[in-house]
């Protein structure tokens, strides 16, 4: 009863979010849809930093389909001049920037209840449940993949303590590093290299989507 | 939505054809609705007997395979190629499967992207109509043997000399009226001896009934012939104007699934009918444009119009590259007419020459020619055999063979074949020997090989009688077989030298280019891949003891039938070759030359992709001659 009054002031956009969780996901890889994404940030503090876009893709049954993809730029208030150049985001600009709130309700709409699979996920992880906060909402319910981590599991990777970047495995997997650094370029070369890690540890197609998924222990790390 | 990943695509897109010449917008709309598909090795893409994907794909990276029956490999699509396009344009179950040969990225695109490309852009129609002529390899000729050439002939035959000409459509075509019975348009068709007949209002075409309908609906008993025609005409017709071309004929045919075309005033079906085009006019007109140029060099009479003639064939040439019609039906048409234009030079020499030749002889061409192999004009090689003659004739003889050659020579100069600078020709009397003479030069070249005279054999082995008695030819093949055979050890040495020209590819992947001369910095295709693929296959025909295969993918198909564990290695042999020959032609044209030194920075990113695939095969099959021939030890 408790439960029912505190989820009552929680806005429409989280309750539709969260009605996407009441069925379970599909029990074949190939038909769990995976959101791929990646955020540019003003810097790598959590709480001080800000998100500046947000990138996903879709991947389903090993197709990413360009047009049911998410590219989203936000204005911010705080600015880091040092890392615009990574990123190129100038705090003015002339692209179509939302408000963080927009962004966070466009973002849930298009994630739904996929799996969400980032290059260290932890970080970008963090990012959003920290806009979420800001809107005084929950974390985020989705499960995680970690290609950092996947990797960890196949037979390319030779030291398992060693943080792998996502420029190095792109080299290890063949794949062309376009638009590095925008986030729907990086979240599409991560779902290239998840594909990929994907095909890898599925050559005998048993694998089973627990085996794949980020421990949500590391995730803790963060708060 | 435009997005990253679409520009990027586009971006990639826009440098391969048919894409090229898409206007921006067509090509991001394109580029937004794309599925990227990721496969890993031998995953099929869709399989023979299915029903067609709502889209056709490009391949991004990796290779995908098209099969026959699953396992015969008829087409290898790499970085930029397009497949699975002949069903969607069929709307039509696939007759081939798609596989991937190694992990590949491939962009779906979505049908109704097709049809509004085709509609918008005539060029892109003219693009798809050849790949889809060379795509279409008839399914039922089920020959093994050879089947990729074949197949290459068979449908070139039909699409080869369907360029940019007006169609010739068949005028005053037979009409009749709306109110006749089916059995009178029917005995119309009889009597007319015709396939179709178009039922005409005020001489505007409202209707047309053809062979099929007469079969499919009347014979059958579905309606009774005493009926009108209108109870089976197709109807309304589809019209077209007077100007259109055979591409857009057969694109038209292709899309309404319909075999005739109505020719009006103004190509809309309010205006008199002047003309109908039926798919049978278009395959007639196959083989045109070559048997004329053939013909009217049998009526040349001097070497200026066999110099006009080379010209015009130099221009179908360059047609036939820019609609990428395939390169072995092309060799195989210019080859013809440079044959053809040697024999026509010799013809007039031995008329000026006014004697009767005092023994049978035969002119032989050497080298590409000899292959069959030459597109563009290149240096003449050429040798004369004659039949043997006592000694005391023997230098009588030889001087005039020898004056002969050097007036067929000087004509041949004119027509554009420059001399020999290292004087290969029949007019050097080193090269222009008696039967018996020739034997015994084979044979100290094959039993006492050094350096130069394993370079001659390689140019004199690849011999091809042009004119004269043929069967002087034959005999010096026997000879050759003979000593090879005896003198097993030669194969060796030619196999050295089928080796002496390693893969273009430096430790660092990078193209090896000329270090010094006038081509420093550029990319000799000819000597790098081309005559690698040219040595092999003549080292490893000659060791099957095959005389008179000639031609080096003649060569390999011969080879596949000889040794089918090795198939695979020799149809991407082919395919190089074919590349390669391409290539060569189309920057002899861009530069006016003969192609053979490439200026690297000119390539684009596609050009350059597509010339490395090649050297890959290099180096596979000069792996297989180092081994079959023992040669590690040798080196």
């Amino acid at each position: 009863m408790l439960n029912w009054l505190f989820k009552k002031k929680y806005p429409k956009y989280w309750k539709k979010y969260l009605d996407h969780f009441t069925n379970g996901q599909p029990k074949s890889i190939n038909e769990i849809k995976f959101v791929v994404f990646d955020t540019e940030t003003t810097g790598l503090n959590i709480t001080k930093d800000r998100v500046l876009s947000i990138g996903a893709i879709s991947i389903m049954s090993n197709v990413i389909a360009v047009n049911d993809s998410f590219e989203i730029f936000i204005a911010q208030e705080h600015f880091n001049p040092e890392t615009v150049e990574i990123h190129g985001l100038l705090k003015e600009g002339n692209i179509d920037k939302v408000s963080e709130k927009e962004a966070l309700k466009q973002f849930l709409k298009y994630i739904k209840n996929a799996i969400l699979v980032a290059h260290h996920i932890d970080f970008d992880i963090s990012m959003i449940n920290q806009i979420l906060k800001r809107n005084n909402l929950p974390k985020l319910k989705n499960q995680l993949i970690d290609t950092g981590a996947l990797f960890k599991k196949t037979k390319k990777c030779d030291n398992a303590l060693k943080n792998y970047s996502l420029d190095h495995l792109a080299h290890v997997y063949d794949i062309e590093k376009h638009d590095r650094h925008t986030s729907q370029g990086d979240a599409y070369i991560t779902g290239l290299l998840f594909l990929k890690i994907l095909a890898e540890l599925n050559e005998r197609d048993h694998l089973t989507l627990s085996e794949i998924l980020y421990s949500k222990l590391n995730t803790q790390n963060y708060f | 939505m435009k997005n990253t990943i679409s520009l990027r695509i586009a971006d990639f897109l826009k440098s391969y054809p048919p894409f090229d010449v898409l206007t921006k917008e067509q090509l991001s709309s394109i580029s937004e609705n794309i599925k990227v598909n990721y496969v890993t090795k031998n995953k099929m893409i869709f399989k023979e007997n299915d029903d067609v994907n709502d889209c056709f794909y490009v391949v991004k990276d990796g290779a995908i395979g098209v099969f026959r029956d699953q396992k015969i490999l008829v087409d290898q699509c790499d970085e930029g190629d397009i497949f699975g396009l002949r069903a969607l344009i069929r709307k039509d179950k696939y007759l081939l499967s798609a596989i991937s040969i190694e992990e590949s990225i491939v962009y779906a695109i979505p049908a109704i992207f097709l049809e509004e490309i085709i509609n918008t852009n005539p060029q892109v129609g003219k693009f798809l109509l050849t790949s889809f002529a060379t795509n279409t390899r008839n399914p039922y000729a089920d020959d093994d043997k050879g089947y990729l050439y074949k197949e290459h002939l068979d449908t070139n035959e039909k699409y080869a000399f369907l360029n940019s000409r007006s169609a010739n459509y068949t005028k005053n075509p037979i009409q009749c009226s709306i109110d006749i019975t089916i059995k009178e348009a029917a005995q119309i068709m009889s009597t007319q001896n015709i396939g179709s007949i178009i039922i005409t209002k005020d001489s505007k075409p409202i209707g047309i009934i053809t062979d099929r309908d007469l079969r499919d609906k009347a014979a059958t008993g579905q309606v009774t012939v005493s009926e009108k025609v209108s109870a089976i005409m197709s109807s309304p017709v589809k019209t077209f104007s007077p100007d259109i071309t055979i591409s857009e004929a057969q694109i038209a045919m292709i899309e309404n699934s319909i075999t005739h075309l109505c020719i009006t005033e103004d190509g809309t079906p309010d205006s008199s009918l002047i003309g109908i085009l039926s798919e049978h006019d278009i395959i007639v007109l196959h083989g045109n444009d070559p048997s004329v140029l053939i013909k009217e060099i049998k009526r040349a009479s001097d070497a200026d119009s066999l110099k006009t003639i080379r010209i015009k064939a130099n221009s179908l040439l360059k047609t036939y590259i820019e609609q990428q019609i395939p390169i072995a039906f092309i060799s195989k048409v210019i080859s013809s007419i440079n044959s053809s234009l040697t024999r026509r030079a010799i013809e007039l020499s031995l008329q000026e020459v006014g004697d009767k030749i005092p023994v049978n002889f035969s002119w032989l061409a050497l080298g590409s020619q000899g292959r069959k192999e030459q597109l563009l004009l290149t240096d003449q090689d050429n040798a004369l055999v004659f039949e043997n003659i006592p000694k005391d004739q023997l230098e009588e003889t030889r001087s005039f063979f020898v004056s002969l050659a050097k007036k067929v020579t000087a004509k041949l100069n004119h027509i554009g074949f420059e001399y020999c600078p290292a004087d290969m020709m029949a007019s050097n009397p080193s090269w222009c020997l008696s039967l018996d003479e020739w034997k015994a030069q084979f044979d100290d070249w094959i039993t006492n090989p050094n350096q130069e005279k394993i370079l001659l054999c390689t140019i004199f082995f690849d011999y091809n009688h042009v004119f004269g008695d043929k069967t002087l030819a034959e005999e010096m093949s026997k000879s050759i077989f003979n000593a090879t055979n005896r003198y097993g050890i030669f194969l060796n040495f030619l196999g050295l030298n089928a080796l002496k020209n390693p893969p273009p590819l430096s430790f660092f992947r990078q193209f090896l280019v000329e270090q010094s001369g006038d081509h420093k910095d550029q990319f000799d295709i000819k000597s790098r891949v081309m005559m690698p693929l040219v040595d092999a296959a003549r080292l490893l025909i000659l060791d099957h003891n095959i005389k008179d295969v000639n031609n080096t993918i003649l060569r390999y198909e011969k080879l596949i039938e000889l040794e089918p564990q090795n198939k695979d290695l020799y149809l991407f042999c082919i395919r190089a070759y074919k590349i390669l020959l391409t290539f060569r032609t189309k920057v002899g044209f861009k530069n006016g030359n003969s192609g053979r030194y490439i200026d690297l920075h000119s390539l684009s990113k596609a050009d350059k992709l597509e010339l490395r695939s090649t050297f890959k095969t290099v180096k596979e099959i000069q792996e297989l001659i180092r081994i079959r021939f023992n040669l590690a030890q040798m080196l």
